[in-house]
């Protein structure tokens, strides 16, 4: 009896078309947020992040690169949370974000640095991320000097001259010149997203309240999934109007390097965009009024930016806040599109990134189903 | 005017028992009980805040009542809801269609929502017999109060249901679009619609074959128009001529005069006993003023209903 029909569904959808049309002032926003916001973030926020997770790549088995990897691990800036013995494997790590760094102690450093040879230590950095890069890239340098100071003793001393001993080589991977906008402009596509489509749902079902309309929509035999899964499609039409305006714009306004696979990065942004509209929907079915609607989108909206890395390097804060980001879907789709654009990376890389999104979008879409008001109790 | 006489072997289309709703700790439907047979049309009267909406929206599945149990239609009022919304019309208070659809996007929308076949017949014959196929594609919020008040008919008439629930349908009509209207139910009515209708307007209540007057949620009084005004058991008065304001407020210093209400010109003086009022009316009355026995109209038994009402249960 109360079986899901498609002609209700559709009569949802195509009523939300015509209204969405109709609404100049919603379809201004639409658009207009997006271009704002590109132009507004033209510039990076600094911070100062700390225990980033390095991997070690240590090919030479001597005294010094074992002080070298232990002052690095003394400092905050790093923690070395695993030791790899190919380049490949380092790699691997950094692509898939698992470290924001390999540090690479090559064969015969020890041997180099005592014949005065002047070697080479690299530090190999996953750059998406410039502001979290940039003030750990500074300290390496600082805390190799201060290492070889301390080692070169005795009959060694002569060594501890300027110019160093030995050097650091920063391999900045992915965005080697660290442009802020590399890594800001693909996280507005993230940011743009949350933040119109739950606001705009946001207000789908509290204004039908306020109108008066819903009384008469509830009299009628639609089915609550009928008129929320209505309400939501038009709005991923939307979704991808704006996602497509946003890489046009940072491809030809911000010329950010797209590396990676534009359609599986579409593909994906299909789930992130039903994640928000969930969530907006949820919110309007909660509130009792568009304002509450309203208020309840900013208080999503405000962890969204703040706690996603997409404004503080994610790495930087404290782990409590980590989780916290972990939930919110912006913070995996942030990888995605970074990850996509700027590293190229494939289906596999990104999956891990996927699943919590689309968890996220399921539990928001039964508290919006279970809390809907079939009455107007 | 009266109901169809065989009404007891006929299945009521609106049968309740003890309906009871409360929002936080105010009763606003207490207890009501009713029966309606098929094709009455049923005048549903008292004053704003009475719970005649609360009420309608209890029969439709729009509220669940906090007690009592009923059929709408045969189905269950408590767990039949999506069968009785299927067959429901129910006209809301405030225009309830979408202001920036136009009036056919409206009517497509209500069509599609019903699952109604021959969806484009279905509404060009709605449209036609509005007489509005040359505004069809006007945005419904830019129509005035009667044409909404059209619209929503119209609309709450596409899936062809067995009742119409109106609430306050003719609100803010005027009296030529009014009298258009009831021709309309009236018509409907005789095919075999049922027909529960709120209003505030006497001539109204008039039209209806079966009334009930309801005052802080509870049913005052129920029956055909004679019924109402018979059961009141209301003698009048009417009173002519002499300083009306001046007579009204000593006769209502009067025991026996239970109201005074003006009506123009004239009078109307009310009471219970016929012998004391009449007595009451000689000695406060002087020569110059006229007064003869008339029969109760419904206002004057509403009013006496509403006082009642506030003497008890406020």
């Amino acid at each position: 009896m109360s079986v899901f029909s498609f002609t209700r569904f559709y009569a949802v959808i195509a009523k939300e078309f015509v209204q969405m049309r109709r609404d100049r002032l919603t379809f201004a926003m639409v658009l207009g947020i997006p271009l704002l916001q590109l132009v507004l973030f033209g510039f990076a926020i600094n911070s100062d992040p700390r225990h980033l997770p390095t991997a070690l790549l240590v090919q030479d088995r001597g005294r010094l690169s074992r002080s070298i990897a232990q002052a690095m691990a003394n400092s905050d800036y790093f923690d070395f949370e695993r030791e790899v013995s190919t380049e490949e494997e380092a790699h691997a790590l950094i692509e898939r974000g698992e470290a924001q760094f390999v540090l690479q102690v090559p064969e015969n450093f020890e041997r180099d640095v005592l014949r005065g040879d002047r070697p080479q230590v690299l530090v190999l950095a996953d750059a998406t991320d410039p502001t979290a890069t940039n003030v750990a890239l500074g300290a390496t340098e600082k805390l190799l000097s201060r290492v070889l100071d301390d080692e070169l003793s005795g009959p060694n001393a002569w060594l501890r001259s300027s110019p160093p001993a030995a050097v650091a080589v920063v391999h900045a991977a992915y965005n080697p010149e660290a442009v802020t906008q590399y890594n800001i402009v693909p996280g507005l596509m993230a940011v743009v997203l949350t933040m119109t489509l739950v606001l705009i749902t946001g207000l789908a079902i509290t204004r039908e309240s306020e109108r008066g309309t819903m009384e008469n929509l509830l009299a009628t035999p639609v089915l609550p999934a009928e008129v929320i899964l209505g309400k939501i499609v038009p709005f991923i039409l939307v979704g991808y109007v704006q996602a497509g305006l946003i890489l046009i714009a940072g491809r030809y306004l911000f010329q950010v390097p797209m590396v990676g696979s534009i359609p599986l990065l579409l593909l994906v942004t299909f789930v992130f965009v039903v994640a928000n509209l969930a969530v907006g929907i949820t919110f309007s079915t909660l509130a009792r009024n568009q304002l509450q609607a309203m208020q309840m989108g900013f208080f999503f909206f405000l962890p969204s930016i703040l706690l996603s890395g997409f404004m503080f390097p994610f790495r930087g804060m404290p782990v409590w806040a980590q989780y916290l980001g972990e939930v919110l879907p912006i913070t995996h789709f942030l990888r995605i599109v970074r990850g996509i654009l700027l590293k190229g990376s494939g289906l596999a890389a990104i999956a891990p990134e996927i699943v919590p999104i689309a968890l996220f979008a399921l539990v928001a879409l039964t508290i919006g189903l279970v809390r809907f008001r079939r009455t107007l109790d | 005017m009266t109901g169809p006489t065989a009404a007891a072997s006929v299945e009521p289309i609106i049968d309740v028992q003890g309906l009871t709703k409360s929002f936080g700790t105010k009763v606003v439907v207490d207890a009501i009980s009713m029966k309606v047979r098929p094709g009455e049309i049923y005048g549903f009267l008292g004053p704003n805040g009475s719970g005649k909406t609360t009420f309608l929206r209890m029969l439709c599945g729009l509220l669940r009542p906090d007690a009592g149990t009923g059929t709408c239609l045969g189905y269950d009022i408590l767990r039949e809801t999506r069968e009785i919304k299927r067959r429901v019309g129910y006209m809301t208070q405030r225009f309830g269609h979408y202001e920036d659809l136009t009036i056919r996007e409206n009517l497509e929308f209500v069509a599609r929502v019903y699952g109604l076949p021959r969806r484009r017949e279905v509404v060009d014959e709605a449209i036609e017999r509005l007489g509005l196929e040359a505004r069809q594609n006007q945005l419904a919020g830019t129509l005035s109060g009667g044409w909404k008040q059209r619209l929503a008919l119209a609309a709450c008439m596409l899936h062809r249901p067995q009742l119409l629930l109106l609430d306050e349908p003719t609100a803010g009509v005027d009296p030529s679009a009014r009298r258009d209207f009831w021709e309309e139910i009236h018509q409907l009515a005789a095919e075999g619609l049922t027909v529960m209708i709120t209003t505030h307007y006497m001539d109204e209540a008039e039209r209806c074959h079966r009334l009930a007057y309801i005052a802080y949620g509870r049913l005052m009084t129920e029956g055909t128009v004679r019924e109402v005004v018979d059961d009141a058991g209301l003698v009048t008065y009417l009173v002519q001529g002499g300083d009306q304001q001046a007579i009204a407020a000593a006769l209502r210093r009067e025991e026996a005069v239970q109201q005074t209400v003006a009506f123009g010109e004239d009078l109307h003086v009310s009471g219970h006993d016929r012998a004391a009022l009449e007595a009451a009316l000689r000695d406060a009355l002087g020569g110059d003023v006229r007064w003869r026995p008339i029969d109760s109209g419904l206002e004057d038994v509403f009013i006496s209903l509403m006082r009642r009402a506030e003497d008890n249960f406020r």
